[in-house]
């Protein structure tokens, strides 16, 4: 099988997965067999059958239930952290490329240094001062991640700053918002959009993981972090407990890769032949 | 330029993030609503209570006498008694380190053991299958979260086949499946770097010199290709190193290890703030050592670098 057509592949699938998460987590109220909260003490640790497709919980919850609820944390904290990091990144990647100096300087050093520590300690940090919380988090992987796309934006301003069309259209008399609007947004943000799907799965991560130390997002509100957090201590009497929620964030993850990677190669062909 | 300035400027970038980390949680935790002193005195407390307890903290002081107390303490190494227990934080901290230490090096060494032959195998012998299992697992590396692939390792090797320990710390046997969670995710990382860069050096023209002088194939690719492609490898390797004590944190949770990721949590739990400061300073500390550490070893190893 040719090379191209296994990452077509993978690219289908990926886009399959990431549309029935999505669909799951719209209509969870309509699909869920049961609610996510209610409390069926009679069933604790009911194994995967008939009744419950993926087991219960310790307090004899529904786990397919609250899988599909924690898709829409999962989804959620993706698209609001995403959104902050790309508004702040473009907005100050901009500013850095067209002033020079000074501005450009204390602003990348600024970057930098938030780029410079690991992501899951800046974000246990910046939460515990915070507060706990799914908004929270979400503004603080926002914040976290938005040096990532500063620099990204920067690097890309700065080379399309010199092409003949842009230097023609200044020499034409454009102000400069129009250049930016015109000329450098839509040329930068093929490159954004592949960034953008990668720090998704990475966002999705960070969510889960604060969930998982009890930092994020709160009970009863289903998470899948949240979900592992409960099921690390039941490893004896339910593993299915630590299966499935793990499974649908790795494969969640993984969706958001292949569709960054492949998105990659298509904007930036040279990379395919290496 | 000279390596001893090279070292010299960059030993003061490492001086300055420690400064820039200490005089931002400083002011971030002084920011933040609530009176630690309040915190600590419970709320059966009387004002003389708190005021007492704020004098002993030192928070009754002006914030620029704080701040120079504070940058003293940063500078000796001392970061002050717990808010909870009163023990010194410098003291639990430096108990704990080894643990995460031990975890991260352990970690390290389990990934490149992993990565680099695999990704030497699959630049030598490109889209084989191979080539195709390391794609794989790096895709599966980077996509599997650490903590999870804690869980399943334990309910593997610990709940199905009785292996090794559930939870708890003591000889190596604790530290084995905690490692590989954390290696995993860091070798799919290295493998694509070993890849890439092998693939790199194999299409330099220095190699095609050395096949025209004859060289046989094995001492053209493992001797003269793999020594230049290590290079990126290794640095990279060592930057991967300071970012598992962030993996840390996470993974030592998974699997009960006392190390300084549980006691920074605790800290963090407790609302303890001398801890969580001199926590976040010594761990970024530790981590800009390292970065120091790299960044050293690869201008000795490629000096080009200190040009720039």
């Amino acid at each position: 099988m040719k090379r191209s057509s296994v990452s077509s592949r993978l690219m289908l699938g990926a886009v399959i997965y990431l549309v029935i998460l999505g669909a799951a987590a719209i209509a969870a109220p309509v699909i869920s067999p049961y609610s996510p909260t209610d409390q069926h003490l009679e069933n604790r640790f009911a194994p995967p059958g008939h009744k419950y497709i993926l087991g219960t919980d310790n307090f004899g919850r529904d786990n397919f239930s609250r899988m599909i609820y924690g898709s829409r944390s999962a989804l959620l904290v993706g698209i609001v952290s995403v959104s902050i990091a790309v508004t702040i990144g473009i907005t100050v990647g901009i500013i850095a490329a067209l002033s020079t100096g000074i501005i450009d300087n204390i602003l990348m050093l600024l970057m930098d240094s938030v780029l410079s520590f690991p992501t899951i300690l800046l974000a246990i940090t910046v939460v515990s001062f915070l507060g706990y919380g799914l908004l929270q988090v979400m503004t603080a992987i926002g914040v976290i991640f938005s040096p990532v796309f500063a620099r990204l934006v920067r690097a890309e301003a700065l080379s399309i700053k010199t092409e003949e069309y842009v230097e023609a259209s200044r020499a034409m008399g454009s102000p400069a918002v129009k250049i930016v609007f015109l000329h450098i947004m839509p040329n930068l943000m093929g490159k954004v959009v592949v960034q953008a799907s990668i720090t998704f799965a990475l966002s999705i991560v960070i969510e889960a993981s604060l969930s998982y130390l009890g930092l994020g997002t709160q009970p009863p509100t289903p998470s899948w972090g949240l979900m592992l957090k409960d099921a690390r201590n039941y490893l004896v009497q339910a593993p299915w407990m630590s299966i499935y929620p793990g499974l649908a964030l790795a494969m969640t993850v993984l969706s958001f890769n292949i569709i960054g990677d492949t998105l990659s190669e298509k904007i930036n062909p040279r990379i395919v032949k290496k | 330029m000279p390596l001893i300035i090279f070292i010299i400027k960059r030993f003061f970038r490492l001086i300055l993030t420690v400064l820039l980390v200490s005089t931002i949680i400083f002011f971030v935790i002084r920011v933040i609503p609530g009176d630690p002193a309040a915190v600590i005195a419970g709320i059966d407390a009387t004002q003389a209570d708190v005021a007492a307890i704020r004098a002993q903290l030192g928070t009754d002081k002006p914030i620029s006498v704080q701040y120079i107390h504070w940058l003293r303490s940063v500078a000796l190494f001392d970061f002050g008694n717990s808010m909870i227990t009163g023990e010194p934080v410098t003291k639990q901290i430096l108990k704990r380190f080894p643990i995460t230490l031990t975890l991260a090096t352990l970690g390290i060494l389990m990934g490149m053991l992993i990565a680099i032959p695999l990704g030497v195998i699959s630049a030598v012998k490109r889209w084989s299958p191979v080539d195709y299992f390391g794609m794989l697992l790096s895709q599966i590396g980077m996509a599997v979260p650490s903590f999870w692939l804690g869980i399943i390792l334990l309910l593997l090797f610990a709940v199905k086949i009785h292996i090794f320990p559930l939870f708890g710390s003591g000889g190596i046997k604790y530290y084995i499946l905690p490692s590989l969670s954390l290696g995993l995710a860091r070798a799919a990382v290295i493998l694509r770097l070993t890849r890439a860069s092998m693939v790199e050096e194999l299409s330099k023209e220095y190699i095609i010199t050395a096949r025209a002088k004859g060289l046989t194939e094995r001492l053209v690719k493992y001797k003269h290709a793999l020594k230049n492609a290590l290079i990126p490898v290794i640095t990279v390797s060592g930057i991967q190193f300071g970012y598992m004590l962030g993996g840390a944190i996470i993974i030592e949770q998974v699997f009960s290890l006392p190390g300084l990721g549980r006691l920074f949590l605790t800290g963090i739990y407790q609302r303890d703030f001398t801890l969580i400061q001199g926590g976040v300073v010594f761990i970024a500390f530790v981590f800009s050592l390292i970065n120091f550490l790299v960044d050293i070893l690869y201008s000795v190893l490629n000096p080009k670098i200190r040009v720039g």
